[in-house]
């Protein structure tokens, strides 16, 4: 695991789960309100550690394989940790008629990944494809973390992962 | 009257100012940089010494100053970033902050027109000023969408001004909840989220229930790809989802609502939780609202990304915090909804309608559209037209008029206007159907739409030009609903998965004379042997297709060719004589010998041999191989 991935993730247990444990508050340990609990365990991890979501159950006093399942169920939610920049490529209608596919084609190529490894060694990226962002006007699109890029081509999206590249070189 | 004279015919938008700059911040402009405009504009102002201000305020005086405010999405999202000017109502389209500068001093301090920047209709060439003469807008009839495009969607003040929360406080103070149901019953509303129910049935369901606890949910899990007018009207107009939520709350004695949004959308949620939060604060939300004794609470859940959860039932079990599974109806969730109770679900855009009906009046409502579906429904028109973006438009509009008029004409590959090139229009999404040349004339509701096979739908509206392969799309909306299907009936989760299969053997040349008798055999169990709308629905993309495509589908099939050149496995490769040097590089490279030719003469591929591994292309130095992905095709 890299720095950037433990500095969000503190190892120590009793610090690891304080943030959890205050998020179980704010939602009053209601078992009802386990989709947000979730959704904000994720905001804070960046994903959903197995260990956080035994954690969640026991605070809740359900299951661990109803949180499990919950949590398996929703592809918003995700069991392995995510790259530092999230690459989401729109695959709604309106982007896939426009081509968006050989845009994928093109960033996968770039960072060496797949529909099947989709973190890159680094952490740097995570790509994804979505069903819609609801951004049709401006198809074909990508995301890259909350920023929309619309009129995307394959060269213009590889153009911004180099950018990101060189960007944190800098840093670093 | 013209669209736009719709939308500031409300009661004086300029609020008092001098001028009105209005900057469309919907999803689509912001990605385009809007948010970079509208700091330049401050910026700029304020190095001039012009006198600006950023949120009007009725009871101000803003007599002498120039007000610079954001919109919600304005529609004609391929043109963004927006910029409006008012009074003149000039419409800068692909603003650059650096264009800013000019606009000040040719627009606001002077009173000219920077000619340049203006919307050029793509057909004609023509140059329009504005939304006056843009046909884009002045072809719709925008109710929902009217004050999208205009008011501060962040400032409670100006909805307010536009008549807002009006509406909700006659229903509160003034109006019996049957008298709300029974106007909405005679309205004619119909469900905008896809199945057309009669809203006023479902209202007066609920509201004959006794129970000292009921719910109303709007549903703005817009899920369905390629459609985006919720996310848009919530953008756009938060303050109107609630007002309508509090309509249906009166009228069925709730006291509790909930919007459940999309995750996709966080300009949405953002927008809607701040929405909320003025409305307690001044008081409409919250305890004894308007007066009247009653309660009302208010709260915002985001979706964790499940295209199920759409369906009523799946909906409130996500909302329960469990799997978003949808169970049977019958009880209906009017009988038996959230925690056992009566329950309501709208979607957005009923409820915005809704609020509309109840200011004036049912009859007002039924003058547009059609006997069986009156009144106007927004549609996300996308795909290969020149004008992408939000409209709104009656029902029994035709699709001609959308396509050629308002879209401007189909665009060809390259993105030009293509008179001839238009093919067909995917309405509905993964649960609807396709429209072809001969539904051109068909004025479009929710009966005549069933009729021939299509729905309605949430209201995507996908253009598809010549080069568009029907097979692909189809496949295209099977793989959405296999990946969707929740997986608790057999026939929605096994069948979706065979069906995408023999799907892929179309697709990859493997089909044979059984594969279209089985595909459609399955397609039909699938319909049968489903619970919920998604697995009911979700054949409907490959039986449109089937029905209206069957040449398409048979070429693939039998003579292994994909007319549109759109699937991989069905290109032919070929070696382009004029580029070729024979070198003999690809045919040494070729696996299974398929390329001959004489040392610096042309190369050839022996078609039979071939299988399309692409060995040649990655070995050739002069571009020779063409007709396959990634190649020049």
């Amino acid at each position: 695991m890299t720095a950037l991935a433990q500095d969000a993730i503190p190892q120590n247990p009793a610090r690891r789960f304080e943030k959890v444990c205050a998020i179980l508050e704010e939602n009053g340990n209601q078992p009802q309100r386990l989709i947000p609990i979730l959704q904000a365990v994720q905001e804070e991890y960046r994903y959903l550690p197995e260990d956080v979501l035994t954690f969640v159950a026991t605070g809740l006093e359900v299951p661990p394989a109803r949180v499990f399942g919950v949590a398996t169920f929703y592809s918003h939610f995700a069991l392995e940790p995510k790259g530092k920049y999230c690459i989401r490529l729109c695959d709604g209608t309106a982007c896939h008629v426009k081509r968006s596919l050989p845009i994928l084609e093109a960033i996968y190529k770039r960072l060496g990944l797949s529909s099947k490894r989709t973190t890159t060694e680094d952490m740097l990226f995570t790509v994804e494809t979505v069903a819609c962002l609801g951004a049709c006007g401006l198809a074909p699109v990508v995301v890259i973390n909350e920023e929309v890029h619309g009129q995307m081509t394959p060269a213009a999206a590889v153009k911004m992962i180099d950018e990101i590249e060189e960007r944190e070189k800098v840093i670093s | 009257m013209s669209a736009r004279q719709q939308a500031t015919s409300h009661p004086d938008p300029l609020m008092g100012a001098l001028r009105r700059v209005v900057i469309c911040a919907g999803t689509g402009c912001v990605a385009n940089g809007a948010l970079k405009v509208y700091a330049a504009f401050q910026e700029r102002m304020r190095e001039r010494n012009l006198p600006i201000i950023l949120e009007l305020r009725a009871e101000d005086d803003n007599q002498d100053k120039t007000a610079i405010t954001r919109s919600g999405c304005q529609g004609f999202c391929q043109m963004g970033p927006l910029v409006t000017v008012l009074p003149e109502n000039i419409l800068y389209t692909q603003v650059k902050p650096g264009d800013v500068d000019e606009i000040i001093a040719t627009s606001l301090i002077g009173n000219g027109v920077v000619e340049r920047l203006l919307y050029c209709e793509p057909a004609t060439g023509r140059t329009c000023t504005g939304t006056g003469d843009i046909p884009f807008y002045t072809r719709q009839q925008r109710f929902v969408l009217g004050d999208c495009g205009m008011i501060d969607p962040e400032n409670l003040d100006e909805y307010l001004r536009h008549g807002g929360y009006a509406a909700a406080k006659k229903a509160f103070v003034e109006l019996s909840p049957e008298a709300i149901c029974t106007e909405i019953a005679e309205s004619g509303l119909r469900g905008r989220g896809g199945g057309g129910f009669p809203t006023g049935r479902k209202w007066e369901a609920a509201r004959r229930r006794a129970s000292a606890k009921k719910y109303v949910i709007c549903n703005a899990d817009e899920g369905d790809p390629g459609a985006f007018m919720n996310r848009s009207v919530m953008e756009g107009n938060p303050h109107s989802v609630i007002e309508g939520l509090m309509i249906a709350a009166r009228a069925i004695g709730a006291d509790e609502t909930l919007v459940y949004v999309r995750a996709e959308y966080p300009l949405a949620v953002q927008r809607m939780r701040r929405a909320v939060r003025d409305a307690v604060e001044r008081g409409i939300l919250g305890e004894n609202v308007f007066g009247s004794g009653l309660n009302l609470r208010c709260e915002i859940m985001e979706g964790a990304g499940a295209f199920v959860c759409g369906e009523e039932t799946a909906m409130i079990a996500s909302i329960e915090g469990q799997r978003g599974m949808p169970r049977p109806k019958p009880p209906f969730p009017a009988q038996s909804g959230l925690w056992g109770k009566p329950t309501i679900i709208n979607n957005v855009e009923t409820l915005a309608h809704a609020v509309r009906i109840v200011r004036e009046g049912a009859a007002r409502f039924r003058e547009l559209g059609t006997a069986g579906s009156p009144g106007t429904k927004t549609f996300a028109l996308t795909g290969h037209v020149a004008n992408t973006g939000l409209i709104e438009v009656p029902f029994g509009t035709t699709l001609r008029e959308i396509v050629h008029n308002i879209g401007g004409g189909v665009t060809g590959t390259d993105g030009s206007i293509d008179p001839a090139g238009f093919k067909a229009v995917q309405i509905g999404g993964p649960s609807g159907g396709c429209l072809t040349e001969e539904h051109l004339d068909l004025a479009m509701d929710f009966d005549s739409l069933r009729s021939v096979g299509a729905m309605v739908g949430s209201g995507g509206l996908v253009a598809m030009n010549r080069d568009t392969c029907m097979v692909a799309v189809a496949r295209f909306f099977m793989e959405f609903t296999q990946r969707e299907s929740c997986g608790k009936c057999v026939l929605c989760r096994e069948g979706t998965r065979q069906m995408l299969a023999l799907m892929d053997d179309i697709i990859e040349g493997r089909a044979d004379e059984t594969t279209l008798p089985l595909l459609k055999e399955l397609a039909l169990a699938v319909q049968k042997g489903s619970l919920c709308g998604l697995g009911k629905t979700a054949p409907n993309p490959v039986l449109s297709t089937l029905r209206h495509f069957a040449a398409e589908y048979e070429a693939h099939v039998r003579d292994k060719v994909c007319p549109a050149g759109q699937c991989k496995a069905l290109r032919q490769p070929w070696i382009n004589a004029d580029k070729c040097k024979g070198c003999g590089k690809c045919a040494k490279k070729c696996p299974v010998e398929a390329i001959s030719g004489e040392l610096k003469q042309p190369h050839v591929i022996d078609q039979d041999k071939c299988i399309k591994c692409g060995a040649c292309l990655a070995s050739c130095k002069f571009g020779a191989v063409e007709g396959l992905p990634g190649g020049q095709a």
